[in-house]
């Protein structure tokens, strides 16, 4: 095996080594320290896992493309928390009192219409303006955030709709609802990526945005339909969990920027653009998630939580360095 | 209108925009509100941004070195929670420097990754804005931390005295931005500030040890966040674990409204003030006419936005980007 193939295997392999560790980890760890009598591994442990993974899943999968694309969003959280309040809102409105459970799809179709709409605002200010995702989601992040307020002030948006409760519980296969979205969601944008031009051209752009523009690359329409795909998932992400929890603060969403960069670079995705693999963020997002149920399966508080999986994240992108050293250091001569 | 003043006019407003708006809301605040100017209004605005603007001047500097820091929120809330703390273990003559020491261990460990192992500002300190939650956490138990006997100490005199008639946070502030703004324009340190972040192979190729500018801004960071926890906790008198969180991203819309880019090499502790009195400002004007707390939210989205947006098209020369 050549040394090329070598780093090429462990950087792409790394995250389901790591997920393999934890796993075995903490099994060991929980025969001993876990006050429940029941194992790690269960199975029920396991779909539920994939099911609490599902909101911030969603959403890693919109910030790999944008990343891939060489943007940022950091305005997701705010995004999801708008979205929550319209489609429990929604609901509501006396005008689609008539239409029973139908009222269910319009609350949907509203919520993923201001995902759409609020992404697209974010791409349309990018692509026109040429100010920096980051800044320009920045600043979003605080006026969606003040949007959500304005709508509804300081209280809760609540709203149970039985029928959608149900739905959100549902199992289908063995799989939660949840669960089901985020598989739909990952096979759907690694085609995206993978098979079609948009996906290649957004790689493209990424890894060399003047290159691409010399080859006749529109960069500003890929740059935002790639916003309103991200703005898309957060909403889907939205109607996921308030499908099912049915109450929505104005506070909700915040810091999940946060959590969603770190499974995105966790994956391997990098931050310069160009690179990144749709299956291993999958990866970083049950990797977290693995991590928070293994650590307080082992009895650890939130606290260790979050030392833990900052240090993690820097660990990696130490590791990732030197995996990469080589290659560049042979790309200079 | 000849050719060359036009320019000189879009030139001037361009380079001084922010100060062009900085009067415009001035004036159009005090005309809705008559309170706006009064002298105690205007020292509690600044007094209250105090916090914000102290951690802005550490920020500005690792921006204009090239760099980010997102962590200086839960480091704030983390200096904050060890000085109240240590205040009723050790006393506070001791505390100060032990939280002191504490935080620049932090800002050195910070400053160690990106400036000698070159990492990715950006995710280092996303991952210790994690990390430090957690230590916080860890520390305090999650709980609550408050001084038990909040008359018999002198401890209040930072975030609560007056000294010749003016507020000690302000005083803080107006100090600490008067000298680093010395450091960074008249200093060959804050030279090589400008050097690392314009060009960081230029400035490697003329001498300049990059990782050691970089190791010494992050320091100053924490530096700084140290100094606003401390005016937190004297403030306050007890806080919670969270009291700093989302305080970064402030800090950094209040460094960027200032006109440093990201991209470092540009900006200076003068116009970050400015950007941390706008905030204030506004703040302040729009509870004055009414409105409620989060009308400042969308106000300071669509201000940074135009802030920037008009910096870089005067640099341009052109409004829209050349993006196809």
């Amino acid at each position: 095996m050549q040394a090329g193939t070598l780093s090429k295997f462990l950087k792409n392999g790394a995250i389901w080594g790591f997920i393999v560790l934890e796993l075995i980890f903490f099994s060991v760890a929980g025969e001993f320290l876990s006050v429940s009598d029941k194992a790690f591994m269960d199975a029920d442990n396991m779909l539920l896992l994939f099911k609490q993974s599902a909101p911030i899943g969603i959403i890693a999968m919109g910030m790999t493309i944008v990343m891939i694309n060489g943007n940022i969003d950091l305005s997701v959280g705010a995004t999801y928390a708008i979205c929550a309040v319209v489609l429990l809102d929604s609901m509501t409105w006396p005008m689609f009192a008539g239409l029973g459970d139908g009222v269910i799809f319009v609350g949907w179709g509203l919520a993923l219409l201001t995902g759409l709409v609020l992404g697209a605002l974010n791409g349309l200010i990018v692509w026109k303006t040429g100010v920096d995702a980051f800044i320009v989601t920045l600043g979003s992040m605080l006026g969606y955030r003040g949007l959500v307020f304005m709508y509804n002030g300081e209280q809760p948006t609540s709203h149970l709709n039985w029928t959608l409760v149900d739905f959100a519980e549902a199992q289908f296969l063995g799989l939660h609802t949840p669960t089901w979205f985020l598989l739909i969601v990952t096979v759907a944008i690694w085609f995206l990526m993978n098979r079609t031009v948009h996906g290649r051209n957004a790689y493209a752009i990424g890894n060399n945005r003047e290159a691409a523009v010399n080859a006749g690359i529109r960069v500003g329409p890929h740059m935002m339909i790639n916003f309103m795909i991200i703005g898309f998932l957060a909403a889907l992400s939205a109607i996921v969990f308030y499908s099912e929890s049915g109450s929505v603060n104005p506070n909700d969403g915040e810091l999940y920027e946060l959590w969603v960069i770190t499974a995105v670079v966790l994956g391997g995705t990098k931050l310069t653009g160009g690179a990144g693999s749709i299956i291993s963020t999958f990866g970083g997002v049950v990797a977290i998630q693995l991590l928070r149920k293994g650590l307080a399966h082992i009895g650890a508080d939130t606290s260790t939580v979050n030392l833990v999986i900052g240090l993690i994240l820097i660990a990696v992108l130490f590791l990732d360095r030197q995996l990469n050293v080589k290659g560049r250091e042979e790309l200079k001569v | 209108m000849s050719e060359l003043t036009k320019k000189g006019i879009g030139g001037f407003l361009a380079r001084q925009g922010i100060l062009v708006a900085f009067a415009l809301f001035i004036i159009g605040f005090s005309l809705a509100n008559a309170r706006f100017l009064d002298p105690d209004n205007i020292m509690g605005v600044v007094r209250s941004s105090a916090i914000l603007g102290v951690m802005a001047l550490g920020v500005t500097f690792v921006v204009i070195s090239g760099n980010l820091d997102l962590s200086v929120g839960s480091m704030m809330s983390f200096s904050t929670i060890v000085v109240l703390d240590l205040h009723d273990k050790i006393g506070p003559t001791m505390a100060i420097p032990a939280m002191f020491a504490m935080t620049l261990a932090l800002g050195a460990f910070i400053g160690f990754l990106v400036g000698y192992l070159k990492l990715n500002s950006l995710i280092v300190t996303l991952g210790m804005l994690s990390a430090i939650h957690g230590l916080t956490l860890t520390y305090s138990g999650g709980k609550n931390m408050d001084i038990a006997d909040k008359e018999g100490t002198w401890f209040s005199v930072f975030g609560q005295g007056d000294a010749l008639g003016i507020p000690v946070p302000i005083l803080i502030f107006v100090l600490l931005a008067a000298l680093l703004g010395i450091a960074l324009a008249k200093t060959p340190f804050g030279r090589k500030v400008y050097a690392v972040g314009g060009n960081g192979t230029a400035a490697t190729f003329s001498g300049i040890r990059r990782a050691r500018v970089v190791f010494s801004c992050y320091l100053m960071s924490a530096f700084c966040v140290a100094t606003a926890g401390l005016i937190q906790a004297s403030r306050s008198m007890g806080s919670q674990n969270t009291v700093g969180q989302g305080l970064e991203l402030e800090v950094l819309a209040a460094v960027i409204l200032g006109g440093a880019s990201l991209l470092g090499g540009s900006g200076t502790i003068f116009k970050t003030v400015i950007g941390v009195l706008i905030l204030g400002f506004i703040q302040n004007g729009l509870l004055l006419v009414g409105l409620e707390f989060y009308v400042q939210f969308v106000v300071t989205w669509i201000i940074i936005i135009l802030a920037v947006w008009l910096d870089i098209a005067a640099k341009r020369g052109k409004l829209w980007s050349p993006i196809a």
